[in-house]
């Protein structure tokens, strides 16, 4: 089991509240998914030339320090914002070559996200805990992904927690379980796709990015997921400007979506909704199977 | 423990807001004799709301419910009014659970008696395995509903996803709108006089004003009732 959350602010005014309404509805997927949680969050997008790249070590003592200095003489550009165990970099370097610097120089840091909108949190703990580990309620923003997870089929550790990315600004978060992840893998790895985590939503993720790098609509490689996934799945993707939200054909896990004139929410539950203003008059349905949904920030 | 109920002239208001829901649960798993109507603010969709009632009380649930609201339930009316999670009225033995809104996956799954009333669309899986209540939906139902129900009525005023009737026993299932897709072994049979009357007594029962006339039967058409060798697993 997991639950999975999701918010949209069309309401401009309320976009430096995006982490404040979020909070308490990550909270509220608790009995859902206890053992680890994060969060996407895409904002306003820096300058072309320019990415955003989050980084994490399991390490709490870690001396981002030297890393930021390290950086900076080896890239000439970089801008950073740390948060416990969690550093943003923002810089006009090539992601991929920070990529390979981080791996060569800090093995013990991970890159959990690179693009122009999205910052990306995933840690082990309580949804609580890491909401205050990272300061969620501060954050601000047009739209989010979240995930609290209960862990079924691989081990409860950071890297295994949800979202997860492939490419730039795009995310995913999963409630269910495929049962035939290691042949997606297995299939994605003959073309090069390299995975980080043993997790099956990392197929998933990447499956559907690869698709998506190959042009086709995000309508069309869902299509192809539900002949060639076999599981359970309530997805909640993420791109630059948009949520996007699909059911399993059996609808085997639950989702709900409220909408108002401000904002779009989704959640495992609608007790993760109550709390939104304006819920009493939203509206409020059940996403029906096999119908992929998104909604654009304006 | 219930320090914080008001009860006045037998009407009694819980607010899970501030109450938790094992308070309300156990209130209303106490002697009700004196008892007639318990309010049940702030609900914001927390599990399991109302469950397991015996008594004859009516339990008004303001706002929206989450798994398992009123399963269970014996003699007791129980109102959503909102919409309810999975599982709503699941395994009823008698009363009435009525859902002004709609009602997600599994509702009334199992109930053996008494009359459920989904205003809205019902989930997936409506009425699976049956055995001798009466469900009403007012807008459709998801695909596999009433799956293997063994006895019971079931009433739908909008359409029918997928596999209505799989595997049906000896429920009676009557559609007014679209039925996608029939399950394995259920079929589409005449609609009799006593269906018309069963029909439109349910329609009166839940409240909902559609001709009787204009809903179709579905039974079973037994042909799983026996094992036959000689079938080749084609079914």
């Amino acid at each position: 089991m997991c639950g999975i959350v999701g918010l949209l602010l069309k309401n401009k005014a309320m976009r430096p509240r995006l982490g404040e309404l979020m909070v308490p509805m990550l909270i509220g997927m608790t009995e859902r998914g206890p053992d680890s949680s994060g969060m996407a969050v895409f904002g306003e997008p820096v300058i072309d030339s320019r990415r955003k790249i989050s980084l994490y070590c399991g390490d709490a003592g870690f001396n981002w320090r030297h890393v930021e200095g390290a950086l900076l003489e080896f890239f000439g550009d970089a801008q950073f914002e740390v948060k416990a165990n969690h550093c943003i970099v923002t810089s006009k370097a090539k992601p991929d070559d920070i990529r390979r610097w981080v791996a060569r120089h800090h093995p013990t840091v991970h890159v959990l996200s690179v693009g122009r909108s999205i910052d990306l949190y995933k840690d082990v703990g309580l949804p609580s805990e890491v909401a205050a580990r990272y300061a969620f309620q501060n954050f601000s923003g047009t739209h989010l992904v979240g995930h609290t997870r209960m862990a079924t089929e691989s081990a409860v550790t950071p890297a295994n927690a949800h979202p997860y990315t492939a490419g730039e600004d795009w995310c995913l978060v999963h409630n269910g379980s495929l049962a035939n992840p290691n042949s997606i893998r297995r299939m994605l790895e003959k073309k090069g796709i390299q995975f980080e985590s043993d997790c099956d939503t990392e197929g998933a993720c990447r499956y559907l990015h690869w698709r998506l790098d190959q042009g086709e609509s995000l309508e069309t490689a869902l299509e192809h997921a539900f002949e060639d996934f076999d599981g359970f799945f309530t997805f909640l993707m993420g791109t630059e400007d948009k949520l996007a939200l699909v059911r399993d054909p059996f609808a085997c896990k639950p989702a709900v979506v409220a909408e108002t004139d401000d904002y779009v929410a989704i959640a495992s539950e609608f007790h993760s909704l109550a709390h939104l203003p304006g819920v009493k008059h939203a509206n409020i349905f059940e996403p029906k199977p096999s119908e992929v949904y998104s909604w654009s920030v304006q | 423990m219930v320090s914080a109920v008001k009860a006045t002239q037998g009407a009694v208001v819980f607010d899970l807001a501030v109450q938790p829901l094992r308070e309300l649960n156990q209130f209303l798993h106490g002697d009700l004799t004196s008892i007639k109507t318990v309010a049940v603010e702030n609900p914001d969709g927390a599990h399991s709301i109302a469950v397991g009632l015996n008594a004859p009380v009516q339990v008004d649930i303001k706002g929206h419910a989450g798994y398992y609201a009123a399963g269970m339930n014996q003699e007791a009316t129980v109102v959503v009014h909102g919409n309810a999670g999975p599982g709503c009225a699941e395994n009823m033995m008698s009363g009435r659970v009525e859902v002004k809104g709609f009602a997600s996956g599994g509702a009334g799954a199992s109930a053996h008696g008494g009359l459920l009333v989904i205003h809205g669309d019902a989930g997936l899986r409506c009425g699976i395995s049956l055995k001798g209540g009466t469900i009403v939906v007012g807008g459709d139902v998801g695909s596999f509903s009433a799956f293997m129900a063994q006895a019971g009525t079931m009433v739908v005023c909008g359409d029918a996803g997928d596999g209505l009737g799989d595997s049906l026993y000896e429920a009676v299932i009557y559609v007014r709108g679209e039925v996608k897709s029939l399950g394995a072994d259920a079929r589409l049979e005449p609609m009799s006089a006593a269906d018309l009357a069963t029909v439109k007594q349910l329609l009166a029962d839940a409240g909902l004003a559609h001709a009787a006339s204009e809903f179709k039967r579905i039974a079973s058409a037994k042909t799983l009732y026996h094992w036959n060798a000689d079938s080749n697993q084609t079914y």
